[in-house]
């Protein structure tokens, strides 16, 4: 709509000013300030704030941005994200390391001094690779079970998020093939090359960040422009009743369908990122608990805002991942207490949901026209004419 | 001249339950057609039928000289076909306006679409006051031109109305009523379908009468409007 145009530009020129101050601030912090301070503050950075959790509350971002728009925007409950994270992971472990010893493939590729065999892609191109493979398996499962009440989709999603990590976990011995390494996981993963001039190893947190960063960005800017377009539209309306939607001429299957696609795709670059981060692929990480934390993320922050959902990645992930244990200590040893706080780790998130469901059903940030829906039951009187 | 939609020996099922049997109709080009009767009568299992939100057992929907049976509800959207639900349906947490575009959906014609916006705003002057507020905020009576005026920014060639005065005070079900015969003269077919028979046969040309899934009764509307099985059972008489 055209009279909007002027104004959406410029918080997209906004938002991408401060994404970009936010990022180089935290490059500035962890590539020069922290290693040039006096020990305390190093101390107090890295503890309450680690490079290690903000790299992986990059990759909590991205994957919360991907459900987002199967939860936010289109309205279907995924219970099994971390099947995509999963899926992203392993095809990143097949194509950046030495796993797959039959093959000797170098495309681009990276791989450390000594690890030639195996496959060899270079990162951006695994990431699209990974997207699309997962994309490839959104819409694999998405095609029969889309058709389904939602109740019966959230189902189906929880069965497919159980699955695939027990795949991988059982997965060193399919009829004598190796597709995981079972338990051990795949590690090396190849060093990502920072834009051609130096290999990142496990210690070059402040450079990958850069380079999360980016991919970050991306997925921000694709959410938001999604959200705006044709697809976003039609997104909309099967949120808000399917039925009127078909009535508009929007087609339901398929609208769901790209929902879930571009989702899995979102989960797959996560994957992706996140085995970079760690350098390895583990079958036993993709648990149950991940979906639910990634779904919380989303809902708590606001469904369908995209700067709710960041909001809500970046407190939890940043809870989940050192806050807990971090103010446990803190007041462990304050109050010469021993409780172990991170094993409270999911009483508090249950805690947090269901007074958010009471107080603030529309998360921290909400969507405006979410609030309006969440809040249908008090303007019920008002209709009646 | 053939109709342009259609409907012959339609019939249609849930499970064991015959909801529609043996069902013929026709829409002409220019016409406001009315399909009423009763609760239960199979009016909206014959609409849905139609949008192809639901399967005929057997029979066949033509429009525009084509099958459109096998289409899929969206599909006949594209072919012309848009509908104002039973319900309303409207989309309330949207404003009015993203309503209208919704509306739109399928259309590319930015032009046009502006135009058409002008003119299902000077239909329903009052849904311009509330361009900008929530759908879902506004009156019965406000939600209903909100729909039509929805269906209406499809451009459709076939205009279906389930029940628009259904639930409306009286003073506004005349003015739905009316509009209605304005966008016929603008050069909208029109099938409608009512509780309300009175009113929908007071402006249409023609209409069918449905008892238990069957065509009772049809023919012009003035006519059927003094049959006196008809007056006995819907008109209150």
């Amino acid at each position: 709509m055209a009279r909007h145009t002027s104004i959406e530009s410029t918080s997209n020129r906004r938002w991408a000013i401060g994404f970009t101050a936010a990022a180089a601030f935290l490059f500035v912090l962890y590539h020069w300030i922290v290693p040039n301070s006096p020990q305390p503050v190093h101390d107090f950075v890295q503890g309450w704030f680690s490079n290690a959790n903000t790299n992986e509350m990059i990759v909590y971002i991205i994957m919360a941005l991907g459900l987002n728009v199967v939860v936010g925007y289109a309205g279907l409950l995924d219970l099994g994200f971390v099947a995509f994270w999963a899926i992203g992971g392993y095809v990143a472990g097949w194509l950046m390391s030495s796993f797959l010893g039959n093959f000797q493939i170098n495309i681009f590729g990276n791989p450390a001094p000594g690890l030639e065999m195996g496959i060899h892609i270079t990162f951006w191109w695994v990431l699209l690779l990974a997207g699309g493979f997962c994309a490839l398996w959104g819409i694999i499962i998405g095609a029969p079970t889309l058709r389904l009440k939602s109740d019966y989709l959230a189902l189906v999603t929880l069965g497919f998020g159980e699955i695939i990590p027990q795949v991988f976990v059982n997965g060193q011995d399919i009829n004598g093939f190796n597709l995981s390494n079972g338990t051990q996981g795949i590690t090396p993963i190849d060093p990502i090359k920072f834009f051609g001039f130096r290999d990142l190893g496990p210690f070059d947190l402040d450079y990958k960040f850069v380079i999360y960063s980016v991919i970050c960005a991306g997925m921000v800017m694709v959410s938001l422009r999604l959200r705006s377009g044709r697809l976003g539209r039609a997104w909309l309306a099967i949120r808000e009743d399917e039925l009127a939607a078909s009535m508009m001429g929007v087609p339901l299957m398929r609208t769901k369908l790209s929902a879930y696609a571009v989702g899995a795709f979102a989960g797959g670059l996560g994957g992706v990122v996140f085995a970079t981060h760690i350098n390895g692929v583990f079958a036993e990480r993709f648990n149950f608990s991940i979906s639910i934390i990634i779904l919380a993320m989303v809902v708590l922050g606001g469904m369908g805002n995209v700067w709710g959902v960041m909001v809500g990645a970046i407190v939890l992930s940043w809870i989940n991942g050192i806050g807990l244990q971090q103010l446990g200590n803190t007041i462990n040893t304050t109050f010469n207490t021993d409780i172990n706080f991170p094993s409270f780790n999911f009483l508090i998130f249950g805690s947090l949901l269901i007074l958010m469901m009471i107080f603030r059903r529309e998360g921290f940030i909400p969507e405006a026209r979410t609030r309006l829906v969440m809040h249908e039951h008090d303007r019920d009187n008002e209709e009646v004419q | 001249m053939s109709a342009l939609l259609e409907v012959r020996d339609l019939t249609v099922a849930y499970g064991n339950i015959v909801a529609v049997q043996g069902l013929s109709l026709d829409v002409h080009e220019g016409e406001i057609v009315t399909l009423i009767g009763s609760n239960g009568a199979g009016k909206s299992t014959t609409l849905r039928t139609i949008s192809g939100l639901l399967k005929a057992r057997s029979g066949s929907v033509a429009f525009n000289g084509e099958r459109i049976d096998h289409l899929e509800g969206h599909e006949t959207v594209a072919k012309g076909i848009c509908q104002s639900p039973e319900g309303r349906r409207i989309f309330g947490g949207l404003t009015v306006d993203e309503n209208l575009e919704l509306g739109a959906f399928l259309r590319k014609d930015k032009a046009e679409i502006a135009a058409d916006r002008e003119y299902v705003l000077g239909l329903f002057p009052r849904l311009r006051e509330r361009l900008t507020q929530k759908a879902g905020t506004m009156s019965g009576g406000e939600q209903q031109m909100l729909a039509v005026a929805r269906a209406l920014m499809g451009r459709p060639r076939l205009l279906i109305l389930d029940e628009p005065s259904m639930g409306l005070a009286p003073v506004l079900v005349d003015l739905i009523f009316e509009t209605i015969v304005k966008i016929n003269e603008q050069g909208t077919t029109i099938l409608l379908v009512e509780q309300n028979a009175l009113a929908a046969l007071r402006v249409a040309k023609r209409a069918y009468v449905l008892e238990s899934g069957k065509i009772k009764l049809s023919g012009d509307a003035a006519e059927l409007a003094k049959d006196p099985e008809v007056i006995k059972a819907y008109l209150g008489g």
